[in-house]
């Protein structure tokens, strides 16, 4: 025994589970629907997925060289941005564009608000979203599936009439890199889910919100939740723990607010998706609906003020 | 009577509570005893007031001999826990408090005082003084004298005698132990304070994880002498802190204890199993709290076991007594791995609250990286607190946000630093902002 023992603080055993093999595991279960999007949309697919990753790497990489920070990107949070912001696009992307939304997504979003966990947003949807509205007419460009022809419409915008229900659930639709495959999603989501990674409230309440909203107002719920980048957002980008609530009963307010504002711009507005867009907001009420929801501790009496 | 009616399910249930590995490894195996040649007797055991030598060098002292006691209300006095002579009465800092410390060299015969006798008592004022006279404190950690939980205000009814042998730290086993080895004194007393107390329900509870100890438990709810059905069994999940005060009364009753009050205030008694047991051997003989036993474990210790020990037991001893450790070997906590509180040098000792030593091996510790807002210490703080939220605040010394997050109600179980994938002392951090609030309130 060594003469001078090592004095820690409580408690002495931890869990084994780090944050880097939490990070592992999203990039894992997003694999499948990555491979998918590549079968379907082929090398242009493959190419905007490289550069998306690689440009976060690169950028969080130089950001703490630069400022002579601890390297960070051993906790591959950078590569889950990068592969979540390659998944939005279109396989038609111009490659610098899709590599400066990294760059956005890194350095503006994530690493000018203090880094990993601080951000106020997700950097892959904020990136997005300054991708869409700087460049609009690259970011909608989408292409059939296998052909690689151009396709007449937005995915959503399209008639629901061409798409069976297999078709949606496999993704050999057009849309974006990783959106397509509904199955595969909900599969890595449900993986997600059980090993308690991701609580299930967000995601169900998000998607069942916009389902009912659509039904009631007469849009087809199947095609609104299985089209688009619904399940996408509502499995993998509303359920960032950073910019989301960590309480249960703000989360079910989360995704009822993002569900409420993706029916709305997808019903009343001229955008033909709301899914970043409603993320976007809520993350920026994230704050208040936690404190709104904060639990009171056990065995709380409030005291009563009686002068 | 029935079985299923014998066995109760958990009237609430916490909702949160991690899964730990139990370790229970020394579980089946029968506790050793230890004699060792000398003995260092702390005189502050418990909170509140230390006791004053009642010995000095030089003076013969028997198994039971009062060494030191106080006249105040909190506090609790200590006895010799070996027959011999004081060899030494000094002061000496330890865990950061001046202490008096009482050395008695151990003639091996432990011969008991010749002033010990049975302590018969016939009602709740009886049992209190009686709990005080044996000398004992709280066995979770913080050491609260035990006769202050049976001396409440005249008019409080207490309705539910709760029966703590949950034992949720992972490794420890000698409440697991003494419920098998010390069954006798365990049903004498139970039965005992049950017709003092004139409670309506004693509720024995325990982690589901324990089989020995539930058969044991089990024959003490289905006696014969629980002739008017009051003496239940309860199994509770495995679940950690399930044997926290506040935490089992919840699951017995319903009951939530709010801050800053005693399970009296709830119509609530809670004893532990040992407590049970050593309060009655007290009354049946006269021998007050002397001696503990402890699980001795960890990654580093060659042959785990449960050990007898006089109190005042110098940890080195009991190492070499057990047949050492690895020369890896780098922290001893006192208490469990969850909360259980690290020491300095082999050079401590066995107190009345010590309930295992565990020696663990060098590791490297794991780094810590930022907060991900996961909410993994939120969703298992069993208090509902938010350390993600303190911690942000204690960065910033923003004491009035510490005050609306309610630091107070943490009782520091660990579970928030367990959880936490960023690896952040959490824990610590829960400390330092429930001392950051009390300097600030001064």
């Amino acid at each position: 025994m060594k003469n001078i023992l090592t004095v820690t603080s409580s408690p002495h055993i931890r869990h084994t589970l780090r944050t880097k093999d939490i990070m592992l595991d999203v990039i894992i279960v997003l694999l499948p629907a990555a491979v998918n999007g590549i079968i379907i949309f082929g090398l242009d697919a493959l190419l905007v997925l490289l550069s998306t990753i690689a440009f976060a790497v690169i950028s969080e990489y130089f950001w703490n060289l630069i400022l002579k920070k601890p390297q960070s990107i051993g906790d591959f949070s950078a590569v889950v941005t990068g592969l979540l912001l390659g998944l939005n696009l279109s396989p038609k992307t111009p490659l610098p564009i899709a590599a400066l939304g990294s760059v956005i997504a890194i350095i503006v979003v994530k690493q000018m608000f203090g880094g990993l966990g601080h951000n106020f947003a997700n950097p892959a949807i904020t990136a997005r979203i300054v991708l869409l509205v700087s460049f609009p007419s690259f970011m909608t460009q989408y292409v059939e599936p296998f052909t690689g022809q151009l396709s007449s419409a937005t995915p959503l915008a399209s008639s629901g009439a061409d798409y069976s229900l297999k078709i949606l659930l496999f993704g050999t639709h057009s849309g974006t890199i990783g959106e397509t495959s509904a199955f595969l999603l909900l599969l890595g989501g449900a993986v997600l889910v059980i090993r308690k990674l991701i609580s299930p409230v967000i995601p169900i309440s998000y998607i069942a919100s916009v389902a009912l909203l659509s039904a009631a107002f007469g849009d087809n719920p199947i095609k609104q939740i299985l089209m688009g980048g619904l399940i996408l957002g509502a499995v993998f980008m509303a359920t960032d723990y950073v910019t989301s609530p960590t309480t249960k009963s703000g989360q079910l307010i989360f995704g009822i607010g993002c569900g409420i504002i993706t029916f709305a711009i997808r019903h009343f507005g001229n955008l033909p998706e709301g899914v970043s867009y409603a993320i976007l907001i809520m993350n920026i009420l994230t704050p208040h609906i936690e404190k709104l929801t904060a639990p009171k501790p056990f065995g709380f009496k409030e005291v009563k003020n009686n002068g | 009577m029935g079985k299923k009616e014998k066995i109760l399910r958990p009237v609430k249930k916490i909702g949160r509570g991690l899964k730990l590995p139990h370790l229970k490894n020394t579980a089946e195996m029968k506790t050793v005893v230890f004699n060792p040649k000398t003995v260092s007797i702390p005189l502050i055991q418990h909170i509140g007031a230390p006791c004053e030598p009642t010995v000095k060098k030089g003076d013969s002292v028997f198994v039971g001999t009062l060494i030191g006691e106080s006249t105040a209300f909190v506090s609790s006095p200590v006895y010799s826990s070996v027959s011999g002579s004081v060899t030494d009465v000094k002061t000496i800092s330890y865990n950061g408090k001046d202490t008096v410390f009482v050395v008695i060299e151990s003639d091996g015969k432990f011969e008991k005082d010749a002033a010990l006798a049975p302590c018969p008592v016939k009602n709740q004022e009886e049992l209190a003084a009686a709990t005080k006279k044996c000398g004992l404190v709280g066995l979770g950690g913080a050491g609260f004298p035990t006769h202050i939980k049976l001396s409440p205000p005249k008019d409080t009814k207490i309705d539910t005698l709760i029966i703590n042998a949950a034992e949720c730290e992972p490794y420890i086993t000698s409440d697991y132990r003494e419920c098998i080895e010390g069954y006798d004194d365990i049903i004498d007393g139970v039965y005992l304070i049950k017709d003092i107390l004139g409670v309506e329900r004693v509720v024995i509870c325990v982690e589901d994880n324990k089989p020995e100890a539930i058969k044991k438990l089990y024959e003490i709810a289905t006696n014969k002498r629980d002739n008017d059905d009051t003496v239940k069994l309860m199994e509770l999940p495995a679940s950690y802190p399930q044997g926290a005060e506040k935490v089992i009364i919840y699951s017995a009753t319903g009951r939530k204890l709010p801050l800053g009050k005693l399970p009296s205030d709830v119509g609530c008694i809670v004893m532990n199993v040992t407590t049970i047991a050593t309060l009655y051997r007290f009354i049946k003989t006269g021998v007050p709290l002397v001696s503990k036993r402890i699980t001795l474990e960890g990654t580093a210790v060659n042959n785990p076991q449960n050990i007898l020990a006089p109190i005042g037991t110098k940890i080195s001893d009991i190492i070499e007594f057990a047949g050492g450790v690895s020369n890896n070997a780098d922290r001893i906590i006192m208490g469990g791995p969850m909360m259980g509180a690290p020491i300095a040098t082999a050079d401590a000792v066995i107190e009345k609250r010590t309930n295992a030593v565990l020696i663990l091996n060098e590791e490297t510790p794991a780094e810590s990286t930022p907060c991900i807002r996961c909410g993994r210490c939120a969703n298992t703080c069993p208090m509902r607190l938010m350390p993600l939220k303190v911690e942000a605040a204690l960065r910033i010394l923003d004491t009035a946000t510490l005050e609306d997050l309610n630091v107070n109600y943490c009782m520091e179980c660990g579970s928030c630093s367990f959880a936490c994938p960023a690896k952040r002392p959490l824990t610590q951090v829960m400390r330092i902002a429930k001392q950051t609030l009390r300097r600030e309130s001064k």
